[in-house]
């Protein structure tokens, strides 16, 4: 069997000395042509699983892999050539246009000395089409929506031509459409080209409609990693979450989930 | 405003460096005719032979080269502070580099070669400090923030060169008190020619690095992703800029505003991409540094104003108009 596109195993990170650990032992792979959604409360320790498989962190123990090879050994332009990341906030401190902001998907490419050629012509072109961005090209970036915005960075790393999708909160600022534009996007990658994809994310619901497995993680640790319906279950979710849920099965037999109501006391709140 | 052609955008920019290269050695307080100028040139001898060759030709190139260097400073410190209104002067480079660069002289030991490695161990020196100084407010990563540090640290660095020049009773002081008000006369031939050695190796690495400034520019995170190694580049181009600065200071003295106003006015008209950006920096700084030296030296003939004088007249005014378009900018 091929080596999974991302694997991590038994990982733990701390960030400081007497610290508890962020990421205590946590372990699970992503293959090639599926979408897997790292899912979990604030502070459980999905951004630090994602630093760790991007090679951010240093572990203090475990693996962290990338198709097959320790991460850490990875040069960052051999990398960016494997893998394409969207991260959560991105401010350019200057004014640049959507093409600008494409082609340097293919810097990890070109190097810092080798012109741009047909080949990186026709993979920026690619990419504006295949994330519909191409009408936007000669648009300052600084001028975009929400929604345009995380297209266009998407756009940028299918530039890259990665063999490997990360996205950290693609929709948090999005409104209904563009979550699940960019969530359709991300889909007809995967199952087109073969991709695999790593999304975070707080949308339980749209997670499980999108992603193939959810990877539940809480104080550090993956508490569940299994087929949405299998993850998402009322008591797991109340406990993971502090929080009472209610479960529904769509028609396509996708489940959903909505939080009950609880009266929160004063002083309750924890 | 639109960015210019790249064509017309490359003319422009031929145009103004010939200009300054004609006027930088036409025009000058000694009273040479054209013709005279030109029969120095090709070789005909004249009165004017002297003068042109040892004197206005040198001046010339030491201006092309303290102008562009400062300029290509400035535009790649603007990136690591992520400021467009970032310059090594603001910073504090120059100021520390100033610095190293007294020291070397009130010592004795102000030879051509020797103060530009003095005023890159202050430049570095105060790198050094201004970031200390922003990361003990916490603010390391804040553009805002560095370059605060940087004015504070500056006039340290400056306070520190008045009290030296002040107790010091060496030659070598009054040799640095004319040098720091900043001018490209003085220097000649063997100036040139350190300065062009200690800026090649800042300018390579820079060149080397235009593309990863690019990156930079859209944060330390997506720039990783993209495949910049983020830690080494900003160390190297720190580096460079710092050697470049120390370069410009120690043959031309301290001279704010270049680094600032060029590479800035070059974003307008042309964007952001370094590729172009380093380069055409490189040449209108130049250019307009001899400008702006042919003034100094006419406005007042036979006196010669500093050269730092003028590029401040002229700097100031053109800095705040852009100061109050990046604020209007950034809070719309």
């Amino acid at each position: 069997m091929d080596s999974p596109v991302f694997e991590l195993s038994g990982a733990t990170v701390r960030y400081g000395r007497g610290l508890a650990p962020s990421l205590d032992g946590a372990g699970f792979r992503v293959g090639a042509g599926e979408i897997v959604a790292l899912v979990g409360p604030n502070g459980a320790g999905k951004t630090t699983a994602l630093r760790a498989l991007l090679g951010l962190v240093p572990l203090e123990a475990g693996r962290a892999e990338v198709l097959g090879r320790p991460v850490r050994s990875w040069r960052p332009r051999e990398l960016a050539r494997a893998v394409g990341v969207v991260v959560q906030r991105e401010e350019p401190a200057f004014p640049v246009t959507v093409e600008e902001t494409v082609t340097m998907g293919r810097y990890a490419h070109a190097g810092p000395w080798r012109a741009l050629g047909d080949a990186d012509r026709a993979a920026i072109r690619r990419a504006l089409d295949r994330a519909d961005v191409a009408g936007l090209r000669e648009r300052l970036v600084q001028t975009l929506s929400g929604g345009e915005w995380q297209r266009v960075r998407v756009a940028r790393a299918l530039a890259q031509e990665p063999r490997a999708l990360v996205l950290d909160e693609p929709t948090a600022s999005l409104d209904l459409r563009h979550e699940m534009e960019l969530f359709e996007l991300v889909a007809g990658l995967v199952r087109e080209e073969g991709l695999a994809a790593l999304v975070v994310s707080h949308h339980l619901n749209v997670a499980a409609r999108f992603a193939g497995r959810l990877v539940l993680v809480h104080g550090g640790r993956v508490v569940a990693d299994d087929v949405p319906e299998r993850v998402l279950e009322p008591a797991r979710l109340a406990a993971v979450f502090g929080w009472p849920v209610a479960v529904q099965r769509l028609p396509d037999g996708t489940v959903q989930l909505y939080p009950e109501r609880r009266p929160v006391a004063p002083g309750g709140l924890s | 405003m639109k960015p210019l052609g790249g064509a017309r955008f490359t003319f422009a920019l031929a145009l103004l460096f010939v200009l300054a290269v004609v006027v930088g050695v036409f025009v000058g307080p000694a009273s040479l005719t054209p013709r005279e100028v030109f029969a120095a040139l090709t070789g005909g001898g004249g009165p004017g032979a002297a003068i042109v060759w040892a004197l206005r030709i040198p001046r010339v190139v030491l201006g092309l080269l303290v102008g562009g260097v400062l300029a290509v400073s400035g535009a790649s410190l603007q990136v690591l502070v992520r400021n467009p209104l970032a310059d090594p002067y603001l910073l504090g480079l120059s100021g520390g580099a100033g610095l190293g660069a007294v020291l070397a002289m009130t010592a004795g030991v102000g030879t051509p070669w020797l103060v530009p490695a003095a005023a890159f161990v202050g430049a570095v020196a105060t790198m050094g400090a201004v970031y200390a100084l922003a990361s003990a407010a916490g603010g390391a990563l804040d553009g805002r923030v560095l370059l605060l540090a940087g004015v504070v640290v500056g006039a340290f660095a400056g306070a520190l060169v008045s009290g030296i020049l002040a107790v010091s009773a060496s030659q070598g002081a009054r040799t640095a008190l004319v040098w720091l008000m900043g001018g490209l006369g003085g220097v000649g031939w063997p100036g040139v020619l350190a300065l062009a050695a200690y800026a090649l190796p800042g300018l390579a690495v820079l060149a080397a690095e235009a593309r990863t400034l690019n990156l930079l520019a859209m944060g330390e995170e997506p720039a990783r992703h993209l495949g910049a190694d983020v830690t080494r580049s900003r160390r190297r181009v720190y580096l460079a800029a710092s050697l470049l600065t120390a370069a410009a200071v120690a043959a031309a003295g301290i001279i704010g505003f270049v680094g600032l106003v060029v590479p800035h006015a070059i974003r307008i008209l042309r964007g952001h991409d370094h590729r172009v950006l380093l380069p055409a920096a490189f040449i209108a700084g130049g250019a307009l540094l001899v400008l702006a030296d042919a003034g100094a030296r006419t406005a007042f003939a036979p006196l010669e104003l500093p050269v730092g004088v003028v590029t401040a007249v002229v700097g100031v005014p053109v800095f705040a108009f852009l100061l109050r378009r990046w604020t209007a900018r950034s809070s719309s």
